[in-house]
């Protein structure tokens, strides 16, 4: 006979399910318990002046907006770094590179280059974006010290390398999820190879190569240690911002060889070097709270990209 | 009278180490349906994506022979194969649409060979589609996403926008195993009204396919070709032993 008896529990299987409740529960907590502290301490501090207001004696008063501002202008100029470099290595070595011990090498030290401590990017680019590049420019092009010290550029170049296996890995699986029926499809209609990738591949990779580019912007604009030698000043009430003229039209424009200022760097500086701890702990919430709500938006906004792009493919 | 569209000699193909297809040679009729038979793996699709260089694309892949179009050896170096596969078009088991508009499905081939001109386009979607007896179901909705349509329906799209790039050849790989009987009619019936204008080159698991749409019939076994003649011959009364067992349904 069938066994339609209720069995014995099968007490594992019913822990275990408790058990993953559990951490899953207690991880919604941490979080709500963090951002809850930050937004509940943080929300006092914000208010017009605080966002678009500059610090003000010794950082104990005012707002923060070159630092949303150097935050802005830095993640904006490295994902313009990051992107195109970082898509088309992935469409070289899924589309093009064959399958050698080369290209393994790689693909596996892109994946190793993810996990190289942050401080470590700062240092290279310290060393190879300024002391190396820039110098080198200075010394060939004979200007004197203009492009080897620390500047907004340098800071973008040095965060777009650290973000670069994150858009490297998402677009190369993005690519990789392209099915091969579709690729034939093209090829069997008489495309070449990049008509294909262009009018076949890319649209389907696109909501993949999002993907990547937001979680490089969060990444970005969190980290602190690699732009710390690289341009990130302590208090810089000037915007990194120059009139571009062309005859007399005159439109101000980030000038990527100024120096800046950067939230994270800037929370880093109130909560080590404050003079006044006091004083400088709610603007370091409200800057806090800033930051999250900025990689937030700026999370949304390519979210909202990536769901037209998804809906064009999938409902038109 | 019989015009020869393809020849192949003595063709050979290797993936690494194993031979797929052995010393094949069988000619193909210019504006006749031939059909490739045989059991899974015994090389007909191989042997099919021969003909438009869809090889290739694999790596690890190695031809010895000959393989000539209107009297052209497509393996020749100086060949080029972006314009081959535009002369012969392929439709593939599983229909492969691109998830666009059914109207950027079928433009999708005029557009890379550089037509730009809208009128034109509307032509070409116009006559394809009526050309593959699709026209009515979807020309009021030729900006729908083109995976909205049944299974029959993309495999006839799929025919349609072979169609669009004007090949004089078109290979078909199982163009009916996943579709149901209705769909598999129309698709049959759909073969015979082109094979006026085409030549059309066949691989079917299913043997009556075979028998009701082609006039020509290759049986494949384990890379080999086996038997090639008039389908009512193949059918009726084959040469050899083991295409009557497999036609009989003995074994494969």
């Amino acid at each position: 006979m069938l066994a339609l008896r209720k069995k014995k529990r099968d007490f594992i299987g019913t822990s275990a399910i408790w058990l993953v409740r559990i951490l899953f529960f207690s991880l919604v907590l941490a979080l709500f318990l963090l951002l809850g502290k930050i937004v509940s301490q943080g929300i006092g501090t914000i208010s017009f002046e605080f966002i678009f207001d500059d610090p003000k004696n010794n950082m104990t008063e005012g707002g923060i907006f070159p630092a949303i501002f150097g935050t802005i202008a830095v993640t904006l100029i490295m994902i313009l770094l990051a992107v195109p470099l970082g898509v088309f290595s992935a469409i070289y070595l899924n589309e093009y590179a064959k399958d050698s011990i080369f290209s393994r090498i790689i693909r596996t030290s892109i994946n190793n280059l993810a996990g190289v401590p942050s401080i470590v990017f700062g240092l290279f680019g310290l060393g190879f974006f300024i002391l190396f590049i820039g110098r080198g420019m200075d010394d060939v092009l004979k200007t004197g010290l203009l492009f080897g010290q620390p500047a907004l550029i340098w800071a973008s170049a040095t965060l777009a390398v650290l973000v670069l296996p994150i858009v490297i890995v998402s677009t190369l699986e993005s690519l990789n999820s392209v099915p091969k029926s579709h690729r034939d499809a093209s090829y069997g209609l008489g495309a070449t190879k990049w008509q294909t990738i262009k009018n076949v591949v890319l649209p389907q990779a696109r909501p993949g190569i999002l993907t990547g580019t937001i979680l490089a912007i969060s990444r970005g604009a969190g980290e602190t240690a690699p732009i710390l030698f690289l341009g990130a000043a302590f208090f810089l009430p000037n915007l990194p911002v120059s009139d571009l003229c062309i005859g007399d039209y005159c439109i101000p424009m980030i000038n990527p060889a100024k120096q800046f200022m950067y939230l994270a760097y800037h929370i880093f500086i109130l909560a080590t070097q404050s003079s006044n701890p006091t004083k400088t702990l709610p603007i370091q919430y409200g800057s806090t709270l800033v930051l999250i709500v900025l990689t937030f938006l700026l999370n949304i906004t390519a979210i909202i990209f990536r769901y037209r792009f998804r809906k064009a493919l999938g409902r038109l | 009278m019989k015009e020869i569209k393809i020849i192949t000699k003595n063709l050979s193909l290797f993936y690494g180490d194993k031979q797929a297809l052995k010393n094949i040679s069988l000619e193909i009729q210019d504006k006749k349906v031939t059909a490739f038979i045989g059991p899974s793996g015994c090389g007909k699709s191989t042997f099919l994506r021969v003909l438009n260089r869809m090889n290739d694309l694999i790596d690890n892949v190695k031809i010895e022979g000959e393989v000539s179009v209107d009297g052209v050896n497509i393996y020749d170096k100086n060949i080029d194969v972006v314009n081959l596969r535009k002369n012969i078009g392929m439709v593939f088991q599983k229909s492969n649409l691109f998830p666009k508009t059914i109207y950027e499905n079928i433009v999708y081939g005029p557009k890379i060979n550089g037509i730009k001109d809208k009128k034109t386009l509307d032509e070409i979607v116009e006559k394809t589609c009526i050309q593959s007896a699709i026209w009515n179901e979807v020309k009021d909705r030729l900006n729908d996403n083109a995976l909205s349509l049944s299974g029959g329906q993309q495999q006839r799209l799929c025919i349609a926008r072979a169609l669009a790039v004007e090949p004089e050849i078109i290979l078909m790989d199982e163009p009916a195993s996943a579709l149901d009987p209705i769909s598999t009619a129309k698709i049959e019936e759909l073969i015979h009204d082109l094979k006026q204008r085409y030549t059309i080159v066949i691989v079917t698991h299913n043997m009556q396919q075979a028998a009701r749409v082609s006039d020509m019939t290759a049986f494949f076994y384990i890379g080999e070709l086996i038997e090639f003649d008039r389908t009512t011959k193949i059918f009726t009364n084959p040469s050899i032993k083991q295409t009557e067992d497999y036609i009989t349904g003995r074994f494969g």
